[in-house]
């Protein structure tokens, strides 16, 4: 089932307004600026809210469907704001079948959220990932931009208690 | 074009270069069956219905989208591709819900019929996890209900191709994919205009107007209630073929019997309405014109396209006439004139109207369009209600006798019936413009340059020594190109029509639902239009201004045309609107 | 704009520059993650501290391909190689070594220091059967200084086809070279060149796939983070050859050091015009633009890539016409991934020939693999073509960890297979790997041990394409995900002989139904491990068992009554309470109560809980 896609109330800023303008207006003439469109409204406001997908339509003309079509294709863009520490477990083969599916499944209940969610404090998201690369790591999860490889489920609970 | 020799099933084939191996079969006689392609709309080769075996290709191969070659040899029919085709149907029907003795589409469902055809025996052969959604209501005019639907994306073409509106899209992606608007908005919260081609696109019970049949039948029941109906000059051109007429053919007469059948009080016709609206329009124009009024003047007929202007084009909506459509004069002229005239406390009058067109079932329910201080029109169902309803009444259609019209609303000209053919209503106001301009009796009344289903038309007439530059567009795709000539100013017409839908009004949203395979291979739009400009030679009057009734009308309730009264009855106003 | 001459002067001096003690460290993603950056700081300040500036550079390169030993630094002129340096080495390795010239024994790579003398790296196992040509420079040069692949004879390739060969003659001598296409397919390269060269139009685009979206694949990644100036200019001298005067680049935006190197190469060729208008005076014009992925593996298909690249949904188109004849933006476009366009500068420089003296009769050169999985040696390995999956996995990879059986090898990503053991022979090429039920793929390599359930490996796969199905076509959108519920019931112990037969009857559908290449081969993990490992398959279905212990519906975990104590210890950590006994006598676990976490068997301090 399709979910109903409730975005937060919106708190756009103007610096961030700015930076948005100033971004359609470098993409003016670009044919096919869809893509770098979402990925720095996205860099400016963390996430695809409706009221930015609105303001991109509005000056470029492109339909806000086509927009959300986009957005809601690629698994990267989130039409939601992420957790102030975004963790993502790799899922990736070589994580795979060395058990990274018990670490996610073991941050789902300790997080009690579900992939692509945000804890109700807005502390902790989190997501799957294919391979990030650090294959000789595995298992390997994220948390922001740090790395924490060669793990097992009873890692879990310090590295989260490293960011409460 | 050179032509390509290639083999199909052994035999030999010769088609035009450039030709898909569907058309190629097709020459040769051969059908391969489609579900997602709809010619020059919808070429994606997603569904994978159409799939044939080319000697020397690795995989099956669409045949909808897949040149051919010179020496090519295709298969149409081997056991290994009704194999697949069973298969591809069976994985559809695994996520669709199959309701089917209760659905809208049931006996003419494209889906339903493919499963027949390929002996789809097990309908739960690959049954799994099935998507589940609310269905989507909220538009005035139809239902959303994507449980039925096969993701076929003919109806996501039409909205973004054709009519340029793009209010629907496929979203997420994968087994989650779906069909739906922004942010899973409701359809009702979008700028969709209500044309109702996504329906005609859909293969399935997907896509379907709000049916109002009940409605009418409770009014007639209503011993309180007088109900009128009047019927657009393009259903006649359709409604035969929901009862195995060929397309084109005109049942104006046993539509008539089969109304006063049905019970309706008075059986009238939306041809008035369209005369009314010329002697309206046309007077318009000439005001414009001789008072340096806003240029180009843009037709108001069409409830989608109004619409779309509000939305796309709220700063060019002086260019729209005032007058209101023909189905809502008739309303108006109904509830005040026909009212006064026979004794009826318009409360007690239903007025129904039956269109080619699900728009007006959200142009019943616009603000202005009250002549008498109730709506002008309280109930408006498609030709495809009709049709039903006349079922529902246990009518059998092909043997009524042709009967005719009732008086007084029900007389019309010829100019009055071409309304429903692109070009139409531009030809009408002419005959009655000229006229009017010149003061001289027109010589020829046929004005074949902005006949035919061109998407755009131009042409210049030279009327009392003045140039008349005029243009016709239909679809809004093509509405798209002259509103931004005129924004830009760039255009200088002084008369343009503007039809929501391709083709005009006998290929609206509400018309008979064509399958895809005759579509492809049909020119629709054309055949109906015949119908039309058929009805218009054969008869005797062809303008507007000499309709008797409506000469009548004005003598005896409005004066001239553009009086005060005139005004408040047949003329209203617009709201701009923004895009989402 | 630079001349000819120039670029020769640059080659010299940064040659020159290169003669003192150099320290490589890596910073491809793996040492990075590993802590490469905090050695690179404690370096300086230590090299400081010695006042030994001017004798030593630090040069942070790319990939080595010994992942699992990252964090990894080589000291040059020996070539001496540390392995999982940590920052509190470094005093060590700079005074000891840096200054006073004794390297430091005991922190190199142990296989290196075994014999009485030190190994150079290229005589280790890892190294000594590899053959690096894409890979040539990763790890040898700083990927975010020009001059560093000038002075490895950059750009010299591209000066050589502007002033020297016609586009066709370029054409002919990639296709003399043998290369195929290393983004899985293996179509020739030549051919797809001489293809788009052959189509007039007013534009033509040059295109690199570097949305290396295999999990477990990170070959186009290491190449872009090590030696990202050799794929610009194998797309300038493609350009040239077909006609084009606009390249662009499609990575994933989960590769941010790749990305960010890439600007950065982008932006220096610029300022050196061997990007941009009148490349060496020679005329010709050619750029490149970035455009990031956004996480969608079928963007790895060249119609859906341009789709994307367009502005769309990353919906494959149906081909013909391809994208030889219309392709970005309905122009003619050739797209190769980033290992093919590796090996074009040096087949300009060293000829056909040479190149076509490498690997098999069908498929010329090396390829590069991603080792992972159950390894001993996690990396990166180019090899020849021809070379054996045995070499690879139990010579250079080191053989599977833990004193497990190998079990089988995955090629192909989600689109491959899994390779039995009684196929470890096979020399490794594009037809060898086709014919056996797997694929080339773009290389990713991953090891299975005894302990990895061939169902279970099929149903991820399928997960994963379920994932990444785009939705435009019938059998791949439904069709997997009926698969996948098939694979699922098989695993749980549910499903029936005549779900297999449908599991088959998809597998088959969905090969020659799908609209692309992603849907036609999804199938391949399930069609390979049903080939090589039915059995498993059966003992699911017929027996409810799982034969390598994976699946936990399948199993049981049960007490051994003669090593239990009683000590009560199970119970106690029994979450759901299913556990009971009394103290002091064997206790037992109640299989309808339990739910398989395993708890109890970690706390069992005699061993005497097992599964089965």
């Amino acid at each position: 089932m399709a979910e109903k896609k409730q975005t937060v109330p919106f708190s756009g800023t103007k610096e961030q307004e700015e930076k948005l303008m100033q971004v359609i207006a470098e993409h003016r003439d670009d044919p096919g600026a869809t893509m770098p469109l979402l990925q720095k409204a996205q860099e400016i406001y963390g996430y695809l809210p409706r009221e930015v997908l609105k303001k991109i339509s509005d000056e470029t003309m492109i339909p806000l469907e086509k927009l959300y079509g986009v957005a809601t294709f690629y698994s990267q863009f989130s039409l939601n704001p992420k957790g102030k520490y975004r963790i993502s477990v790799c899922l990736g083969t070589a994580c795979y079948v060395k058990g990274s599916g018990d670490i996610y499944n073991a941050l789902t209940e300790k997080l009690n959220i579900s992939g692509g969610e945000c804890t109700p404090d807005g502390k902790f998201s989190l997501d799957a990932c294919r391979c990030v690369g650090a294959c000789g790591l595995a298992p390997v999860m994220l948390v922001n931009d740090e790395v924490y490889g060669r793990l097992t489920v009873d890692d879990v609970d310090d590295i989260l208690a490293k960011y409460e | 074009m050179a032509n390509i020799n290639l083999k199909i099933n052994g035999l030999d084939v010769s088609a035009p270069e450039g030709s898909t191996v569907l058309e190629a079969a097709r020459h040769a006689g051969i059908k391969i069956p489609t579900l997602c392609y709809l010619k020059e709309i919808n070429e994606i080769g997603a569904c994978r219905m159409c799939v044939v075996e080319v000697k020397g290709a690795r995989n099956l191969v669409a045949a909808c989208v897949y040149p051919i070659t010179e020496g090519m040899e295709v298969f149409t029919n081997t056991p290994k591709l009704i194999e697949s085709r069973k298969r591809t149907l069976q994985l559809l029907l695994s996520n669709h819900e199959k309701k089917c003795l209760s659905c809208v589409r049931s006996g003419k469902c494209e889906l339903q019929e493919l499963c027949t055809e390929y002996g789809v025996e097990d309908e739960n052969y690959f049954a799994g996890e099935q998507q589940h959604f609310e269905p989507d209501t909220s538009a005035p005019h139809m239902v959303r209900d994507n449980n039925k639907c096969i993701l076929c994306r003919r109806c996501v073409a039409v909205c973004e191709k054709v009519q340029g509106v793009a209010v629907i899209g496929p979203n997420n992606r994968g087994f989650a994919t779906s069909i739906g608007c922004a942010f899973e908005s409701d359809l009702a919260d979008t700028s969709c205009v209500n044309c109702g081609q996504c329906i005609a696109a859909c293969p399935v019970g997907a896509l379907y107007e709000k049916d109002n049949t009940d409605d009418v039948l409770a009014a007639i029941n209503d011993s309180e209630k007088h109900v009128v109906v009047q019927t657009a000059p393009a259903v006649r051109a359709a409604l035969g073929e929901e009862f195995g007429y060929p397309m084109g053919t005109d049942v104006e007469g046993k539509m008539a019997a089969a109304l006063r059948r049905i019970g309706f009080d008075k059986v009238f016709d939306t041809n008035f309405g369209a005369d009314l609206t010329i002697m309206e329009e046309a007077n318009e124009f000439i005001e414009r014109v001789q008072n340096g009024g806003v240029l180009p003047m843009i037709t108001s007929c069409s409830p989608g396209w109004v619409k779309y202007c509000e939305h796309y084009y709220p700063d060019q909506l002086s260019h729209l006439s005032s007058c209101k459509s023909p189905q809502q004069m008739f309303g108006a002229v109904t509830k005040t004139y026909y009212a006064e005239k026979m004794g009826i406390d318009p409360k007690n009058i239903v007025c129904v109207s039956v269109m080619p067109c699900t728009a007006k079932k959200f142009e019943i329910n616009r603000d202005d369009q009250d002549a008498a201080g109730m709506p002008d029109v309280d109930i408006s169902i498609t030709t495809r209600e009709l049709a039903r309803l006349i079922r529902k009444c246990g009518i059998d259609f092909n043997i009524l006798p042709d009967e005719s019209f009732d008086d007084p609303l029900g007389e019309s000209s010829g100019a009055g019936v071409i309304f429903g053919a692109t070009g139409g209503v531009m030809e009408a106001a002419l005959r009655t413009a000229v006229e009017k301009l010149t003061g001289e009796e027109l010589q020829k009344l046929d004005f074949t340059e902005v006949r035919g289903t061109d998407g755009i038309k131009e042409a210049t007439y030279t009327v009392g020594g003045k140039e008349v530059k005029v243009a016709v567009a239909s679809g809004l795709n093509n509405a798209r190109v002259i509103m931004d000539k005129i924004r830009a100013g760039e255009a200088d017409y002084h008369f343009v029509e503007i039809m929501c839908c391709e083709g005009g009004c006998v290929n609206g949203g509400g018309q008979p639902q064509v399958h895809a395979d005759v579509r492809n291979f049909t020119d629709v739009k054309a055949l109906r239009a015949k119908a039309l400009y058929n009805n218009d030679t054969a008869k005797t009057i062809r303008k507007s201004h000499e309709n008797p009734s409506i000469k009548k009308l004005y003598e005896e309730y409005l004066g001239e045309p553009g009086s005060e009264k005139a005004h408040h009855l047949l003329h209203t106003s617009y709201v701009e609107r923004t895009i989402n | 704009m630079i001349t000819i001459e120039q670029l020769k002067e640059i080659k010299e001096k940064a040659q020159q520059t290169t003669s003192k003690r150099r320290v490589h460290v890596c910073g491809g993603t793996g040492c990075t993650s590993s802590g490469s950056p905090a050695l690179i700081a404690k370096l300086e300040e230590e090299i400081k501290k010695n006042g030994l500036e001017n004798e030593v550079e630090i040069v942070k390169t790319g990939c080595f391909g010994l992942c699992a030993l990252g964090p990894i630094m080589i000291v040059h002129p020996e070539n001496l190689f540390y392995s999982m340096v940590k920052e509190e080495d470094i005093p060590r390795i700079v005074e000891e070594h840096l200054k006073n010239g004794n390297p430091v024994k005991e922190l190199l790579y142990d296989e290196t220091t075994k014999a009485d003398h030190i190994l150079p790296l290229e005589e280790t196992n890892f190294y000594k059967k590899q053959h690096r040509v894409a890979l040539r420079n990763c790890g040898e040069i700083s990927p975010e200084h020009i001059e560093h692949y000038i002075g490895k004879g950059g750009y010299e390739a591209l000066a050589k086809v502007l002033t020297e060969m016609t586009p066709e003659e370029v054409i002919q001598t990639i296709y003399d070279s043998g290369l195929r296409g290393r983004g899985g397919a293996g179509f020739p390269t030549g051919l797809k060149w001489r293809f788009a060269a052959a189509n007039d139009a007013d534009q033509k685009y040059v295109c690199c796939n570097a949305d290396e979206g295999d999990p477990g694949a990170f070959m186009d990644r290491s190449v872009l983070e090590g030696d990202p100036h050799v794929v610009l200019e194998a797309m300038a001298i493609a350009g040239y050859a077909i006609g084009a005067t606009q390249g662009y680049i499609y990575v994933r935006a989960e590769y941010p050091i790749a990305v960010e190197r890439l600007q950065i190469a982008i932006g220096q060729a610029r300022e050196l015009g061997l990007l941009g208008d009148n490349i060496f005076g020679t005329g010709f014009k050619f750029d490149i633009e970035l455009r990031l992925g956004a996480g969608a593996f079928v963007c790895g298909e060249e119609t859906a890539l341009m789709t994307s690249i367009e502005g769309n949904r990353g919906e494959p188109r149906s081909r013909p016409p391809f994208p030889a004849l219309k392709g970005l933006f309905q122009k003619p476009t050739i797209l190769n991934n980033v290992e093919t366009y590796a090996n074009v500068p040096q087949i300009i420089m060293n000829g056909a020939d040479w190149f076509a003296s490498m690997g098999t009769e069908k498929s010329k050169g090396t390829k590069v693999f991603a080792l992972g999985g159950k390894i001993n040696n996690t990396g990166l390995v180019e090899v020849p073509m021809g070379t054996t999956l045995r070499e690879v996995v139990e010579e250079i990879g080191g053989g599977v960890p833990n004193g497990k059986k190998f079990k089988a090898a995955q090629t192909g990503g989600p689109s491959g297979g899994c390779i039995p053991a009684e196929h470890l022979d096979i020399p490794i090429d594009f037809d060898n790997l086709t014919a056996i039920g797997s694929m080339m793929g773009s290389g990713g390599l991953i090891v299975m041990d005894e302990d990895t359930c061939m169902v279970d490996i099929a149903k991820f796969f399928l997960e994963f394409t379920v994932d990444e199905s785009c939705g435009k076509c019938t059998p791949c959108r439904v069709g997997t995900r009926r698969m996948l519920e098939i694979l699922t019931k098989i695993t749980k112990g549910q499903a029936t002989m005549d779900d297999l037969d449908k599991l088959e009857e998809l597998c088959e559908h969905l090969h020659s139904n799908s609209l692309c290449a992603l849907g036609q081969t999804a199938p391949n993990p399930v069609i390979s491990t049903l080939k090589y490992f039915r059995d498993e398959y059966i003992a699911h279905i017929v027996d409810k068992k799982c034969p390598a212990g994976v699946c936990k519906d399948l199993l049981q975990y049960k007490i051994d009554e003669e090593k239990c104590k009683g000590c009560t210890l199970c119970a106690r950590n029994c979450p759901v309470g299913a556990i009971s006994g009394t103290v002091k006598e064997p206790h037992t676990i109640d299989p309808e109560k339990c739910i398989k976490c395993g708890a109890c068997m970690e706390k069992c301090r005699f061993g005497a809980i097992y599964k089965e």
